[in-house]
């Protein structure tokens, strides 16, 4: 007797043990043997773009960079970059759908540089670095027409308005705060916020939300009057290359041998970025540049270390854009996500997937450790940054041309027609 | 004039220029040969982990494309061939036909057809399907689970950043490399899964 129930256990356990198996593979029902002959399809799984196509991403970036440097630098055709924009437009913008993208990149390396797992592709490392290094050589020729984002906004600049100096030194700063914010994102792996808040990708998709496609569109109604607003006060990439620019190698220029100082071009640039001439080199007294050199010295690191202070401060709310963190947060606070009535989705999700709360709250923990260091980098960079920006309001820089301001200037070649001075001939 | 005078000033200026130049192409050097001795791919896709799915039905709503690129993918190597099938029919369904009111896919994308009794074959058509996972849902809880979400690729715009994978509450979503686009049951071709439960 006493063996039977032991044989009855036996096969009570090697059943259960049948039925867990059964139900992770689910084959409650067997594949049927067909008697009639038919045979059963193969299911389709259609491959990705091939990568040669990738490449053919990367030679098209590489020819149209090329092509726009020799028609700013050599040439200096404005027709011939306008015609790299719409080309740019209809390859990189409705071809490719806007993706792939330098601007995007950033927050590729940067989640290669901090996450190990993280496989960067080859094309997002290179179309990261290709344009830097144009830059570095000839200025800011990939803005001119070879990102599809500033080529839509530059073919629809009908009506450039001047912005006031102040005004555009003030939102010039935004952008190095979005590429703060982008940078300490990607690198906590939360988000990419660039791609996110990418106005234009709705209008290359011909599909997108309606909030998306309203500010695109009013993007590109404010940029009729005020030209490429993205590019010059939002742009995090083009923050990159605005500091790397300020020390090309060769840059455009307005005239193409000596400017004689006609004025003709002055107004010629929709963006602002002409420096007037500075006549007469007017040189303050010693004692007064030193003691503003100090002064700055002092509040620098004054700066950063506030900044650093103020943003670490809020590094819970920053982190609270993570899921994960979210997700703790919810559970914690009992909240779930203002759903009444039914389990929110994440909850329901959470609890499917048979983590415990510890192991979501010490995970969740970690995260926020990362966002308050990121915080203090993130809050000190700004504080440079801001820092940075009042130094170069006091910095003299004498030129007794117009010229090109290397930091902001789009290589748009707008200007160079406005000169009358011909090149001369050797 | 005071040209000899400014000379340094000048020297200053320029020696910190090429100073920066050099630091910036050092920097992108450095960036360079930090990634390359890390893991480097041709390009990265995206994915969906079909066991750590729950068909919340964000697939359908959150994807960039309209109808989304999540589609649903029938194994047909699992698929039992039940006459009642829990992906097709509602729940509840007394007359087992192929009326519109007993159909669980809201937009009629699956066909219905006679093998032998008591087999039949369901088809998806692609053309219709909005990827929600009503029919994957079903089949899992009364059948062998062969319908499964996956991302199709002839679809899919490859997104830096999927709009999906950021708001999937179970993170079934994830970058792999091409060779692993699909990762379900039921293919000929076994899967290795490498994103563990």
């Amino acid at each position: 007797m006493n063996k039977i129930k032991n044989i009855a256990v036996y096969l009570l356990f090697v059943m259960l043990t049948l039925q867990a198996f059964t139900l992770s593979a689910k084959n409650r029902f067997p594949k049927p043997e067909f008697e009639s002959g038919h045979t059963q399809p193969v299911t389709i799984t259609p491959s990705p773009r091939a990568i040669f196509f990738e490449y053919l991403d990367l030679v098209v970036l590489l020819a149209s960079l090329t092509l726009i440097s020799w028609f700013v630098m050599k040439k200096r055709s404005r027709k011939g970059v306008f015609g790299i924009s719409v080309f740019v437009i209809l390859y990189f913008g409705f071809y490719r759908e806007g993706c792939i993208c330098s601007i995007g990149a950033i927050q590729n390396i940067t989640l290669a540089l901090f996450k190990v797992n993280y496989t960067i592709p080859l094309t997002a490392l290179l179309f990261f670095l290709i344009p830097i290094v144009y830059t570095l050589f000839v200025g800011r020729t990939f803005c001119a027409g070879v990102c599809p984002l500033g080529a839509i906004q530059d073919i629809v600049a009908f009506r450039p308005m001047p912005v006031k100096a102040w005004l555009e030194k003030v939102l010039g700063i935004i952008p190095f705060i979005y590429l703060a914010f982008a940078i300490l994102y990607a690198a906590t792996g939360t988000d990419f916020v660039i791609c996110r808040y990418d106005p234009f990708v709705g209008f290359f998709r011909m599909d997108a939300s309606f909030a998306m496609f309203l500010i695109g569109g009013l993007f590109l109604l404010i940029g009729v009057f005020i030209a490429r607003p993205y590019c010059r006060f939002l742009c995090p990439y083009g923050a990159l290359l605005n500091i790397v620019s300020r020390f090309s190698f060769k840059h455009m220029s307005i005239t193409p041998a000596g400017c004689i100082n006609c004025k003709l071009c002055e107004n010629a640039c929709p963006f602002g970025a002409i420096d007037m001439p500075v006549p007469h080199k007017e040189k303050e007294k010693t004692e007064v540049i030193v003691r503003r050199y100090v002064i700055l010295s002092l509040v620098i690191p004054v700066l950063i270390i506030a900044g650093g202070f103020i943003a670490s401060n809020f590094h819970e709310n920053l982190a609270m854009v993570h899921h994960k963190v979210k997700l703790a947060n919810e559970i914690m606070n009992n909240t779930n996500y203002g759903v009444i009535g039914k389990d929110a989705i994440e909850i329901t999700a959470f609890k499917s997937s048979g983590q415990t709360t510890e192991q979501l709250y010490t995970e969740a923990a970690a995260i926020v450790d990362e966002f308050n260091t990121g915080s203090w980098f993130f809050g000190g960079f700004i504080g440079l940054v801001f820092g940075l920006t009042l130094i170069g309001l006091t910095v003299f820089k004498y030129h007794p041309d117009y010229s090109p301001n290397k930091a902001n200037c789009l290589s748009c070649a707008r200007c160079m027609k406005y000169c009358p001075v011909l090149p001369e001939k050797k | 004039m005071n040209s000899e005078k400014d000379l340094p000033i000048i020297s200053r200026r320029e020696f910190f220029r090429k100073g920066m130049q050099w630091s910036i192409l050092l920097g992108l050097g450095g960036i360079t040969v930090g990634l390359i001795s890390k893991t480097m791919s041709d390009k990265t896709i995206w994915q969906i982990d079909t066991k750590k799915c729950i068909q919340c039905g964000r697939c359908a709503t959150n994807c960039i494309k309209n109808p989304s690129a999540v589609k649903c993918f029938h194994g047909y190597d699992l698929c039992g061939y039940c006459d009642l099938c829990g992906g097709y029919f509602k729940p509840g369904t007394k007359i087992l036909t192929t009326a519109a009111e007993n159909q669980l896919c809201p937009t009629a994308a699956i066909n219905r057809k006679f093998i032998e009794e008591p087999f039949f074959e369901y088809d998806i058509d692609k053309k219709l399907c909005i990827g929600c996972g009503k029919c994957v849902k079903g089949c899992g809880a009364f059948g062998n689970g062969s319908l499964q979400l996956q991302i199709d690729h002839s679809l899919c715009d490859n997104c830096n950043e999927c709009a999906i994978a950021r708001d999937c509450p179970s993170n079934a979503i994830s970058r792999v490399l091409p060779k692993k686009a699909y990762l379900m049951q039921g293919l000929r071709a076994h899967n290795e899964w490498k994103n563990k439960l």
